[in-house]
C-alpha cells in the first residue's frame, strides 16, 4: 500500500505522455488551420497496429517497423488533408466537424477490415524485466514512452523556433492571411501540418503498444482525451498541452487506483467537460486570448 | 403551418396509414412493419435532433446518450419499481431533460468544435455510467424482461399495434414541431443559427433559446429511447454509445438537416440501409456509414431535399409560402 501511490504515478506519467503527444496532434492542426482534427485518436490506433504488421507480418526489425508505420500514418494524415479537408475548404463548422469525424469512422472501419477486433501485442523496445524503485515496477517501455514524449517536445520547439518551416507554421497561424502576403505558401504548411500530426500520433501509438496493447476501437477515447489535455492546458499551446497531459494521466492513474477502475475513463472526461465549462481557455491560458480564437 | 407542410403532412399521413396494406400485397409484412417501427421510433430522437443542428445550428453528438438515459428510465422504473409503463415514459423525458439543461447551460456557450466535443464526451461519460451501474442497468450482460406496452388494458401485440402507436407519435411531434418552427421561437432559432451576434443584438435571447431546444431535443430523444425500450424489452449499453449518436446525426444529414421532412426521409431510408440492405456487411456497416456521411458532407450537405428535381414539388408549391418551410 505505502509504495502504491508511486506505482500509480508511474502508470499516469506514461499514459499522460500518450495524451500529450495526442495533444500536441491537435495543436499543431488547430494552429495553421483553427480545424480541431476528431481523427486524432484514429492516427495513434492506426500507429500501433501497423507497427505490429511491419514487425510481425514483414518481419522488419523495430526501428525500421517503428518508422515505416510512423510514414505511412503520415502518408494518410497527407491524404486526409489533400484528399478531404481540401476538398471542404469552404464549408461550414459544422460541416468540418462531421467531415473528420467521418473520416475517423472510416480509419476505424478500415481498422477492423484489417486487424479484426481482436487487441495486438508488440514486444517492448527492449528486453528485460522492470526496474524496482522504492517499492514500486517500472516498465522499461515507460521510459521509452517517456523519452519519446522528451524527444518530441524537444524536436518540436527547435522546429518552431528554429526552422523556417516551422516559422511559417507559426505565420499561417497568427494570420494566414498575412502569411500568404508575404510569400508563405499556406497550403503547404497546412499540408505539412496534417503530416506532422500524424506522424506524433502515430509514434505515441507505436510507443504504448507493448504497454497497453491495441485494437481497432480504441481511437475514439483516446483521441477524446488527448483533446482535454489540449484544452486544459489551452488549445494551441504545446508546453502546456504537456503539462495537461502528464496531469490527466495522473489524474486517470489515481482514480482507478484510489476510487474505482470501472470509471477511470470517465475521470478525464469529467475534467474535459469541467475544463471547457469553466476554464475553456486552460489551466495557463489567458481569458482575453482565448476570446479572439475561432473555432 | 403553412400551406405546403400542411399537404406533405397530409400525403405523409396518408402513406403511412396505407403502408401496412401496401407491404402485405409484397409479403413479408411484419418483417418490414418491424424495420418501420424502427424508424419511427428513430424518427422521434431525429426531429429533435434536425429542430437543434439543422436549425438552432447547435451540434449534438450526445443523443445516444439522451436515447439510452429514456430507454434506461423506462426499463429501470419498469423492472425494478414495477412502475406502469406510461407514468415511466414521461419520467425519462423529464429526467433526460434536466441533464440536458444541467449540461446545456455551461455546454451551450460554447461553439462549434468546444460543443461537438463537450457533448462527445457527456455522451461517452453517460454510456460508462451505463456499463459501470450493474446494480441498476444490469451493466454489459444488460436488463431483461422489460414488460410491453398495454394500451386500455389491452396489451400491444404483433408489429402492426405498434407501427400505427409509434408514427402516430411521430406525425404528433411533428405538427409540433412544425408549429414551434412557424412560431416566434422558430424563427429566432433561425436567426441564431444564421448569426448568432446579430440575433443577439435584435434582442433575441439566444442562450435561452438554445438551451429550450437541447432539452426538447433530449426529451424528444428520450421519449424516443422508452417505446425503443418496451418494443425490445432488452437493453444493453452497446445501444447508446458513440456510434449510435453518429448514426442519428448520419439520418438527419442524409435526409437534409435544414428540413424536418428531410430528418423524416433520412431516417426511414437509413433504418432500412441499416436493418436491411447492410446486413451482408455485417460489421464492416461502419466502412459503409462512414463514407455515406463524408459524402454527404462533402457533396450534398444539405441532403436529399435540396435535390430539385423531384417532380412533386412544382404540386407541393404554392406561391405564397415559398420561402418557409421546406423551401428555405
Amino acid at each position: 500500500m505505502d509504495s502504491a501511490w508511486l506505482q500509480y504515478v508511474f502508470a499516469g506519467l506514461t499514459t499522460g505522455s500518450i495524451y500529450a503527444l495526442v495533444a500536441i496532434g491537435y495543436n499543431i492542426i488547430y494552429n495553421v488551420t483553427e480545424i480541431i482534427n476528431f481523427a486524432q485518436g484514429e492516427f495513434v490506433m492506426l500507429g500501433g497496429l501497423l507497427a505490429v504488421f511491419f514487425m510481425e507480418g514483414c518481419r522488419l526489425p523495430l526501428p525500421l517497423a517503428f518508422a515505416a508505420a510512423v510514414l505511412a500514418v503520415g502518408a494518410i494524415g497527407l491524404a486526409m488533408e489533400r484528399f478531404v479537408i481540401r476538398q471542404a475548404r469552404n464549408a461550414s463548422v459544422l460541416s468540418l466537424i462531421i467531415i473528420t469525424i467521418a473520416f475517423s469512422i472510416l480509419l476505424k472501419g478500415s481498422a477492423m477490415f484489417g486487424w479484426g477486433k481482436d487487441p495486438y501485442r508488440l514486444e517492448p523496445f527492449t528486453a528485460g524485466g522492470p526496474l524496482l524503485f522504492g517499492g514500486a515496477a517500472l516498465q522499461p517501455q515507460a521510459l521509452w514512452v517517456l523519452g519519446l514524449t522528451a524527444v518530441v517536445v524537444v524536436l518540436l520547439s527547435l522546429f518552431f523556433r528554429r526552422s523556417i518551416y516551422g516559422k511559417a507554421m507559426l505565420a499561417c497561424a497568427d494570420n494566414p492571411n498575412a502569411a500568404r502576403m508575404v510569400g508563405v505558401p499556406v497550403r503547404t504548411m497546412v499540408l505539412l501540418s496534417f503530416l506532422l500530426s500524424a506522424a506524433i500520433g502515430a509514434a505515441a501509438g507505436v510507443a504504448i503498444t507493448p504497454i497497453s496493447l491495441m485494437e481497432y476501437d480504441r481511437g475514439a477515447l483516446l483521441g477524446l482525451k488527448g483533446f482535454g489535455a489540449a484544452v486544459l492546458g489551452g488549445l494551441g499551446q504545446f508546453s502546456g498541452a504537456l503539462v495537461a497531459g502528464l496531469l490527466l494521466g495522473l489524474a486517470e492513474a489515481f482514480c482507478a487506483g484510489y476510487l474505482s477502475s470501472g470509471y477511470k475513463d470517465a475521470i478525464a472526461l469529467v475534467l474535459l467537460l469541467l475544463a471547457l465549462f469553466f476554464k475553456p481557455e486552460g489551466l495557463f491560458g489567458s481569458s482575453e486570448a482565448a476570446k479572439l480564437k475561432r473555432f | 403551418m403553412p400551406v405546403t407542410d400542411r399537404r406533405i403532412l397530409l400525403v405523409l399521413a396518408l402513406v403511412l396509414a396505407a403502408f401496412p396494406w401496401g407491404v402485405r400485397a409484397v409479403g413479408a409484412v411484419s418483417h418490414y412493419l418491424d424495420v418501420m417501427v424502427f424508424a419511427g421510433i428513430f424518427c422521434i430522437v431525429n426531429l429533435g435532433l434536425s429542430l437543434l443542428m439543422g436549425f438552432a445550428g447547435q451540434i449534438s453528438l450526445a443523443q445516444a446518450a439522451f436515447f439510452g438515459i429514456g430507454a434506461y428510465s423506462s426499463g429501470i422504473l419498469t423492472v425494478q419499481f414495477a412502475w406502469n409503463p406510461w407514468a415511466a415514459m414521461p419520467m425519462g423525458m423529464v429526467l433526460a431533460g434536466l441533464v440536458a439543461w444541467l449540461v446545456g447551460v455551461p455546454a451551450l456557450r460554447l461553439k462549434g468544435h468546444y460543443l461537438a466535443m463537450a457533448t462527445l464526451g457527456f455522451g461517452v461519460i453517460v454510456h460508462i455510467v451505463f456499463n459501470e451501474e450493474v446494480r441498476w442497468t444490469g451493466g454489459p450482460s444488460g436488463l431483461v424482461d422489460i414488460p410491453g406496452l398495454s394500451v386500455a388494458g389491452t396489451p400491444l401485440r404483433g408489429e402492426i399495434a405498434w407501427y400505427y402507436l409509434v408514427w402516430g407519435t411521430v406525425l404528433v411531434a411533428l405538427v409540433f414541431c412544425l408549429n414551434l418552427l412557424h412560431s416566434r421561437v422558430g424563427r429566432a432559432l433561425r436567426a441564431i443559427h444564421q448569426e448568432e451576434k446579430a440575433a443577439e443584438a435584435m434582442g433575441i435571447p439566444t442562450a435561452r433559446y438554445k438551451v429550450q431546444v437541447f432539452v426538447l431535443s433530449a426529451a424528444l430523444a428520450a421519449l424516443g429511447g422508452s417505446f425503443y425500450t418496451h418494443y425490445v424489452a432488452f437493453l444493453n449499453p452497446g445501444s447508446f454509445d458513440l456510434m449510435w449518436s453518429i448514426r442519428f446525426m448520419l439520418m438527419v444529414m442524409v435526409g437534409g438537416m435544414q428540413s424536418l421532412w428531410g430528418a423524416v426521409l433520412g431516417t426511414v431510408l437509413m433504418t432500412f440501409v441499416g436493418n436491411e440492405w447492410l446486413q451482408v456487411f455485417a460489421d464492416y456497416e461502419v466502412l459503409v456509414y462512414g463514407s455515406i456521411l463524408l459524402g454527404m458532407a462533402l457533396f450534398l450537405p444539405d441532403g436529399l431535399v435540396s435535390l430539385k428535381s423531384i417532380p412533386v414539388r412544382g404540386w407541393l408549391r404554392t406561391p405564397r409560402s415559398s420561402t418557409e418551410g421546406t423551401q428555405r
